[in-house]
């Protein structure tokens, strides 16, 4: 989204983007992450994943077909909401758990408040959270990478958070990915690549992830260590959902701000409340709830944040 | 004899207290986890309803329109009294499930409401089948959410095990649960009443 938006004589050049070719990059960008997660975690990953994505597609068809509205299952929005969710899932969990999160993904997250375009809370993230206060036996037994069984391992940040020493997981093995995770949080490197894509596109400003980004690295500098200053934030960027959330899910076009002044608002207010949830809260990570959280202040947001219009005081 | 039995069903689904008038919910939120507690809740409600609507319709010539309100409290906290000193004498086990919103009935909408709107208004007759209207139509609803919850959350009704195997939801156990059990009864409840009209 630009900053301005410039009215000018014509001629115009009609660009050739809508709704299902933005929604179909989106679904490229995520590929590699996908790739990498079948890597670590082996074909489980694979399941997982094509399971969420068929049951959201099927039920978005099944409700827009019961409620006699258009089927929008080919823009690719229902897609993208099955890929999120099934990427912050372990990758062990049983196959009936994605079916249930995707089908409250799509028919209380997303349909029950009108479909594509007029959701208050980002799909996948809802059904994630759902599945986190219904399931939490599944929902945090993590599959060891490369083990391809059952070996479980606890994430760098549930490690962290049990006061567990963490057995030398060095910066560069939490960029590859090789730590116990959720299927497309992990690998780094992939939702970097998936990510430049699309901020090159333009189909996602810088705002929201680097506020995000940069807010929650600070403040865990200042206040995630043991005395003030010395908290260590590049391992907090590196682990856990941080970067999935905020170049995927924070940057979801329907529930964030609409200015850039309202966007880096909203990633500032995510990164404290990642940062906060993190460092003193009950759960070991907290970027969810934190989007989910500003998903419910983007309207207010949007109404102090109102760009001046040209020519009014 | 037929406006009674219309005062008794108005309150059971044309303008049900949970569903279609959205009062009382605090207390519904708080106490629909299981059936038990639900019906237990709803009956000591009834009473207070009933109550209430006996002595405000027989003393509503009596009472001046300004301080009506106290008038209505005290009332009302007596009935509230008395339901309370029975629990515990009765079922001290469903008083501490119930806990501090047995005495919140003094504040319940509901209770207060049919007061203000109807029983002071009306004679006795047609206050007694509003009061009792109300309190059932109440008392379903919670027997409603709570079986949801109860099934969903913890996959037994009243303590009996329904299905074998079943995993418990447990989020429709916690607060966020019934939040989600109204809404979606509510919306319910007005597709039935769109399609009606």
């Amino acid at each position: 989204m630009k900053d301005e938006f410039i009215v000018s004589g014509s001629p115009h050049i009609h660009k050739k983007e809508s709704i299902s070719r933005i929604m179909w990059a989106v679904v490229i960008s995520l590929i590699p992450a996908g790739l990498a997660g079948v890597i670590i975690f082996g074909l489980d990953a694979l399941w997982v994943t094509l399971v969420a994505v068929i049951s959201a597609v099927l039920t978005e068809l099944t409700l827009q077909v019961w409620t006699k509205k258009k089927i929008t299952i080919f823009d690719g929005s229902a897609v993208i909401t099955g890929i999120l969710l099934a990427f912050n899932l372990p990758s062990g969990v049983p196959l009936w758990l994605p079916v249930i999160g995707a089908i409250f993904s799509i028919a209380i997250g997303k349909q029950l408040f009108g479909g594509i375009g007029q959701n208050i809370f980002n799909p996948a993230l809802v059904g994630r959270v759902f599945l986190m206060a219904s399931w939490p036996k599944y929902m945090t037994t993590f599959v060891k990478p490369f083990s391809y069984d059952a070996l479980t391992s606890a994430t760098p940040l549930a490690a962290l958070k049990e006061g567990k020493i963490l057995e030398h997981i060095s910066y560069f093995d939490l960029f590859l990915g090789k730590h116990g995770g959720c299927i497309g949080e992990v690998c780094i490197l992939a939702l970097l690549i998936g990510a430049a894509f699309l901020l090159l596109r333009g189909y996602i400003t810088w705002h929201i992830p680097a506020a995000y980004i940069i807010t929650t690295a600070v403040f865990i500098y200042i206040f995630g260590g043991l005395k003030l200053f010395s908290g260590d934030w590049l391992f907090h960027i590196l682990s856990g959902g941080l970067i999935l959330g905020a170049f995927f899910m924070a940057t979801d076009y329907v529930a964030t701000p609409l200015t850039a002044r309202g966007q880096l608002i909203f990633g500032v207010g995510c990164g404290l409340l990642t940062a906060v949830i993190r460092i003193w809260g009950g759960y070991p990570e907290g970027v969810s709830y934190a989007i989910l959280m500003m998903n419910g202040a983007t309207p207010f947001i949007d109404r102090y944040t109102k760009n001046r219009i040209y020519g009014s005081k | 004899m037929k406006n009674l039995v219309k005062e008794f069903t108005k309150g059971i689904i044309k303008e049900n207290p949970t569903f279609v008038l959205a009062l009382g919910l605090c207390p519904t939120l708080a106490v629909s986890v299981s059936v038990a507690n639900g019906i237990g809740m709803g009956l000591a409600a009834t009473f207070v309803l009933l109550g209430s609507s006996v002595i405000i319709s027989l003393v509503r010539n009596f009472i001046p329109g300004k301080i009506r309100i106290p008038c209505f409290i005290v009332i009302i906290a007596t009935f509230v009294t008395i339901t309370e000193l029975c629990l515990k004498a009765y079922s001290p086990v469903l008083n501490r499930a119930l806990g501090i919103y047995v005495p919140l009935i003094v504040v319940n909408c509901i209770v207060l409401g049919r007061a203000e709107a109807f029983a002071c208004k009306n004679n006795l007759l047609s206050s007694v089948f509003d009061g009792l209207g109300m309190g059932v139509g109440f008392t379903l609803a919670l027997i409603m959410i709570s079986a949801l919850r109860e099934f969903l959350g913890s996959g037994q009704i009243l303590g009996y095990t329904l299905i074998k195997g079943f995993e418990p939801v447990f989020v429709f156990g916690m607060p966020s649960g019934a939040l989600l059990v109204i809404g979606l009864l509510l919306g319910l409840f007005n597709i039935l009443k769109n399609r009606k009209s």
